[in-house]
């Protein structure tokens, strides 16, 4: 079970903050991948990957991050702090 | 050497939070404050700025901008404060005080937090007017004002 959390527009998009899910992805975008074909929502929201960062365990790291043994994982826009 | 790092709703007292920072530093000869306000925008005025935030994330990822601004420079104490919550125009957002033997690493120390607060702590804006109601995009030259550390 891995905690997948979202922020900012993501969020809004998909219409939660966070969930928890059973996943065999081993990846980032193998995740993204499965979420994709769960609801249109989710779809629109990774449209452009481009347009999104994720944190592993709360650390940034690239899409292509293993998932594996990880807690939690987060998508959100890029960060506007300051 | 100490760092300190609040994420908070509440709001903080610029001139309180300065003076003990500068009290409690000791072999120090400057601090360079810097501190962010709610800007109002031009044509339709802002109801308030909405601030989220990934609580854990967002004080870990400080921690580690702080810790490597220590390493770089030759610094006493780091203080960073960040709210988040609903903001007014003009409401203090954050502030980031750094001391130092000599100025030039204090307010390099600032801007190199500043630098990476901006785009590598978990926090996002939405701004609210009477007529619309948007995130804050993230500016490319903000990303690009990493490159220069």
């Amino acid at each position: 079970m891995i905690k997948v959390l979202y922020f900012s527009w993501v969020r809004e998009r998909i219409g939660q903050p966070q969930e928890t899910l059973e996943t065999r992805a081993e990846n980032v975008t193998a995740l993204v991948e499965e979420l994709r074909r769960k609801d249109p929502r989710y779809a629109m929201a990774f449209s452009d990957l481009n347009a999104l960062r994720v944190a592993v365990d709360q650390v940034l790291v690239d899409f292509d991050a293993p998932i594996n043994g990880a807690k939690e994982v987060a998508f959100f826009p890029p960060m506007t702090g300051g | 050497m100490s760092i300190n790092i609040f994420v908070q709703s509440d709001s903080f007292d610029l001139g309180d939070v300065s003076n003990k920072f500068v009290r409690a530093q000791h072999g120090m000869g400057a601090v360079v404050t810097f501190s962010g306000i709610v800007r109002d925008l031009n044509d339709d005025p802002l109801k308030f700025l909405e601030i989220e935030h990934y609580p854990g994330m967002t004080e870990k990822a400080i921690g580690e901008i702080a810790k490597n601004a220590m390493q770089r420079w030759s610094l006493g104490d780091v203080l960073v404060i960040h709210r988040y919550g609903k903001l007014s125009a003009g409401d203090l957002i954050m502030m980031v005080a750094t001391a130092a033997p000599h100025r030039r690493d204090a307010f390099e120390a600032a801007e190199y937090l500043m630098d990476y607060l901006k785009s590598r702590a978990p926090f996002w804006k939405k701004e609210n007017t009477n007529t619309m109601q948007g995130w804050v995009d993230a500016k490319d030259e903000d990303e690009d004002a990493l490159s220069r550390w």
